[in-house]
């Protein structure tokens, strides 16, 4: 957990802890649902349901589109081609995937460590 | 069940062929030892040296663990010295191979990972060992065996594999079989591809040793073991408009000895049991294993952490337990509308969700098993702590794995979480748990006291002190 979620916390905590003393029958699990809620105001009311499990679905997903590609090298042909997002989730449109970008795809050459 | 002159109730279990016992102090008491650790001890963990999966043969006497690299390592017990029962038998490495490897689907542009989901053993019908280890969409029948015989003295070739000149060849002799070193191999003797759209995440071998099912997302196939070009699909949830799609398959087993019947468990935190007499497609339950919610606690975790992650049935048969986010269940296969056990594995969490949330831990999923009697469960949790419910003598423990309490045959001391409120000292608070440090996986040996955890790299065995 981030020092930033740590600080956050704590203020809620101290403000929020008189109304938990009083209401005691209100399940923690309400009290979670409105941090995150406080947190992520866009937050939608189904959480369980369809994009959550298409996320779940679509694991492995990668993306190329040769157009884009060709399309993405002929705009940054004078200026810096664009680097690759921090998260490196899905890589489409204007960032050119280049081979560093992609993960390893060759197999484990080396033994398990567990048979050391 | 009979008693000793020391008071010490002992226990065979029926599937036993060599003569293993089950000891429980009067009370119930079972105190852990560590026993030994598997792994490299550096904290930089490669990705690919993450656990998978461990699972116990069915004598228990090898040990088999898959890695997210692919890879799989089969431990095997040594013979256990007799002179010495203080000397509880060690585990040593068998056999290793690769048994899946990275691919991608041109098709889809779809990565493949060679992560090893599940690793289950058939039971030993022959000299030879197999078990079948799945990824993600490939399904793999392992042949492991022995060599420890070669032939020497061919007619028509050297020693080294040259073809003799047959001019030179004047008399005829009957090769003879001498000794050599024991070598272990494995080789892949049927592939079961191209069968699942989405990822599996169970294969359950079914009690006629003949045919097993595999589990992905939405489907549920059977396959016969000698057969790979052809499964039957016997569950299909996929909804005709995927944008309906409200809950996926979790899990899937067979019943140990009825091998018409199955469960498969959901993300809804439902258990479906089938009768494959039924009807080729069960689509429709016979049972539906549900416990109501309360309709004024629903929250917006309430769908997440009802989720079952693992459904094992137990040895006899008669119940299954379940594992969703902060709770086991036990469920009795005659009673659908509620389960007649649950065990808070770790209660404390529930204030925490919103952060386990935003890390994602709260998606995690962990596994469950029953000890060799049906009478204890075990399942994992967070800071690399276990924890062992005794059914019988309603007590349970928390256990810690870490190289810390890794000295031969320590007695592992309970650990305690502290809630909130005052810290007392031993106890450790739950904003101190490391959320990284996670035991997904844990093995219970069929017959013995021996007990086998997966931290992130290192496989942890404990054993039962024996006095």
């Amino acid at each position: 957990m981030s020092g930033d979620n740590e600080e956050t916390q704590t203020a809620e905590e101290i403000s929020v802890d008189e109304t938990e003393v009083q209401d005691k029958m209100i399940s923690p699990e309400k009290t979670e649902e409105a941090k995150l809620k406080a947190r992520y105001p866009n937050l939608g009311n189904k959480p369980g349901g369809s994009d959550l499990l298409r996320k779940r679905l679509q694991k492995g997903q990668k993306y190329f589109d040769s157009g884009d590609y060709n399309m993405a090298k002929a705009k940054t042909k004078n200026k810096q081609l664009p680097t690759a997002a921090p998260e490196k989730t899905e890589i489409t449109g204007d960032h050119i995937p280049t081979p560093q970008d992609l993960p390893q795809r060759k197999p484990s050459l080396v033994a398990s460590k567990l048979a050391g | 069940m009979t008693y000793t002159s020391e008071g010490i109730q002992l226990h065979s279990s029926p599937e036993s062929t060599s003569k293993q016992w089950l000891l429980y102090r009067p009370g119930g008491d079972m105190q852990w030892c560590f026993s030994q650790v598997k792994g490299a001890i550096d904290d930089d963990v490669a990705e690919a040296d993450i656990i998978s999966t461990v699972e116990f043969n069915h004598t228990g006497e090898l040990l088999a663990t898959g890695d997210k690299g692919g890879r799989v390592v089969i431990f095997q017990q040594e013979i256990e010295n007799k002179n010495h029962p203080q000397f509880r038998s060690e585990y040593n490495v068998y056999s290793t191979f690769q048994s899946h490897e990275p691919e991608f689907d041109y098709l889809k542009s779809l990565e493949i990972e060679e992560k090893i989901n599940k690793i289950r053993w058939l039971p030993q019908k022959n000299a030879a060992q197999f078990l079948l280890s799945t990824n993600d969409k490939t399904i793999k029948l392992w042949k492991i065996s022995e060599r420890d015989k070669r032939p020497e003295g061919y007619n028509l070739k050297e020693e080294d594999g040259r073809y003799k000149d047959p001019n030179t060849i004047t008399s005829l002799r009957v090769p003879v079989l001498i000794p050599m070193d024991l070598m272990v191999e494995a080789s892949p003797r049927r592939v079961f591809a191209n069968a699942h759209t989405y990822h599996i995440n169970s294969i359950s071998v079914n009690s006629d040793n003949e045919t097993y099912l595999s589990a992905d997302d939405l489907r549920i196939n059977l396959w016969h073991l000698e057969i790979t070009d052809r499964s039957f699909n016997i569950v299909d949830i996929k909804p005709a408009n995927m944008e309906e799609l409200t809950e996926v398959i979790t899990a899937a087993e067979f019943h140990p000895h009825q091998c018409n019947t199955f469960v498969y468990s959901s993300s809804k935190g439902t258990i479906r049991l089938c009768d494959m007499r039924v009807s080729a497609l069960c689509d429709k339950h016979s049972k539906l294993f549900e416990e109501p919610e309360d309709p004024s606690n629903r929250s917006f975790f309430s769908e997440i952490i009802s989720s079952i992650s693992d459904v094992k049935f137990s040895h006899n048969g008669r119940y299954m337990m379940t594992r969703d986010y902060l709770s086991m269940k036990i469920w009795d296969l005659n009673m659908e509308n509620r389960p007649v056990e649950t065990y808070q594995v770790h209660e404390y969490l529930r204030s925490k969700l919103c952060s386990l949330y935003e890390n994602d831990c709260i998606f995690d999923k962990f596994e469950c098993c029953w000890n060799g009697n049906d009478s204890v469960v075990m399942t994992g949790s967070y800071n690399n702590f276990f924890r062992i419910f005794d059914r019988g003598h309603r007590r349970d423990v928390t256990l810690e794995a870490s190289r810390e309490n890794s000295k031969p045959m320590q007695v592992l001391k309970p650990r305690k979480v502290c809630a909130g409120g005052k810290r007392k000292k031993d106890e450790i608070s739950v904003d101190s748990l490391d959320f990284n440090k996670k035991i997904l996986h844990t093995a219970w040996h069929p017959q013995d006291n021996i007990i086998t955890v997966a931290t992130t790299n290192n496989l942890y065995i404990f054993q039962d002190k024996v006095n």
